[in-house]
């Protein structure tokens, strides 16, 4: 007798089997489109993520970091940016853009526009290269071509030369862009991987703190949404009473967590910039800022 | 050579606030370089501001200063218009100085 149930419920199992199994044969297709790399979709998923965990931030505040997270923060920000500390190195960005190299020529002959209000379009997919272009990687490599030495990533000149170029462009939206290229569309995977992986000692992805924890404490720190977080690179950092650019906070960053960082402006970071920058789409460039 | 000083004093009716960003090292002495020698001490000693050829603020800075130090205050008077000298020495006797108008 106990047998029966079974036997009679047998058609029924059949086609729940069936079921199940045109269900998978209909999932499949879209979970290969899942797969395919979708930027537009991304950078629209990444602002709304921000835009929603953040009713009360305006869209564009969101480049100032931790101090667009609470209000207290914001009224040191404004204060600070009555009188903020970049302004040395602005000066002497300025100074130094606009003085001839040894062979006569300037930074302005390396740049579309003379270098003036392109912040906004760095960096850039380089399709003869193949590879993603930096602000700083361009910079060093405009020395180069002069016959100059370049000069150091993180810090100094490198700082100053990008918060001037940083500054005439303020204001502009983020404005990259991914050309039709699969090296290109690549290059923004690696960058989105390399933005999600965990790492280090601490087993901190850079999404740990800057898209799980953005206005959350660690230690005394409040840490920045990583949503327009490039839009104010260089930036002043109290902490390290000078100035930084993109590359020293990436490396510092991944030393943070107790990982090995990577030396500045390897693929990894370049491709890491350009995912970042990417989904910051449309959000002012405020740099140079200062931060805590 | 760019001044080191950037300041900037507001009147606000009784008072004047004033506001002051110094470019200096402030190296207190006491930090080692990567090589691991000892960079020596050099920060400022004295900080004056003057208005109507009196002192308003007179700081004796050590070592314990940080870079780029940031200075704000307040004094009773100044009317808009008026001079406001900024004078700085540090120990290697090195000096600067320069002059604003209140706004």
């Amino acid at each position: 007798m106990r047998t029966r149930p079974a036997i009679r419920f047998a058609p029924l199992a059949l086609a729940l089997a069936a079921l199940v199994l045109a269900a998978l044969v209909l999932a499949a297709p879209t979970a290969r489109a899942a797969d395919t790399p979708d930027p537009v979709a991304d950078a629209k998923a990444f602002q709304k993520f921000y835009t929603q965990k953040f009713p009360k931030v305006k869209f564009e505040d969101f480049v100032n970091g931790p101090y667009s997270m609470n209000e207290d923060m914001h009224r040191q920000w404004e204060e600070k940016e009555q009188f903020p500390p970049y302004e040395f190195a602005l000066e002497a960005g300025k100074e130094m853009f606009s003085k001839p190299f040894k062979n006569g020529k300037t930074y302005a002959d390396c740049f579309p526009n003379g270098g003036i209000g392109i912040r906004q379009n760095y960096p850039y997919f380089d399709e003869k290269e193949g590879k993603v272009v930096t602000l700083e990687l361009a910079l060093n490599r405009c020395r180069e071509a002069n016959g100059e030495a370049p000069v150091s990533y993180v810090k100094d000149e490198m700082a100053s030369l990008t918060a001037y170029m940083a500054f005439t462009s303020r204001g502009k939206p983020m404005d990259i862009k991914i050309p039709n290229d699969p090296r290109a569309l690549q290059a923004y995977e690696n960058g989105k991987r390399y933005f999600y992986t965990r790492r280090g000692q601490l087993n901190f992805s850079c999404a740990t703190c800057h898209v799980q924890s953005p206005g959350e404490r660690i230690r005394a720190e409040i840490l920045a949404p990583a949503l327009g977080i490039l839009n104010a690179m260089p930036i002043y950092r109290s902490e390290w009473s000078g100035m930084g650019t993109t590359s020293r906070r990436f490396t510092t960053c991944n030393s943070q967590i107790r990982g090995v960082p990577l030396n500045p402006q390897d693929d990894e970071y370049r491709d890491l910039e350009y995912y970042l920058s990417y989904v910051s789409n449309g959000l002012p460039i405020s740099g140079p800022g200062a931060r805590p | 050579m760019a001044s080191s000083i950037r300041v900037r004093a507001t009147s606000t009716g009784d008072t004047t606030e004033v506001q002051a960003l110094i470019q200096h090292p402030m190296d207190s002495g006491f930090v080692k370089d990567a090589k691991g020698e000892i960079i020596p001490p050099h920060f400022i000693q004295e900080l004056t501001f003057e208005y109507d050829g009196k002192a308003v603020f007179v700081a004796d800075w050590g070592g314990g200063i940080s870079k780029d130090p940031y200075v704000k205050f307040a004094f009773k008077g100044g009317n808009k218009g008026d001079e406001i000298k900024i004078g700085w020495v540090d120990n290697k006797g090195t000096s600067d100085a320069t002059t604003t108008k209140i706004q």
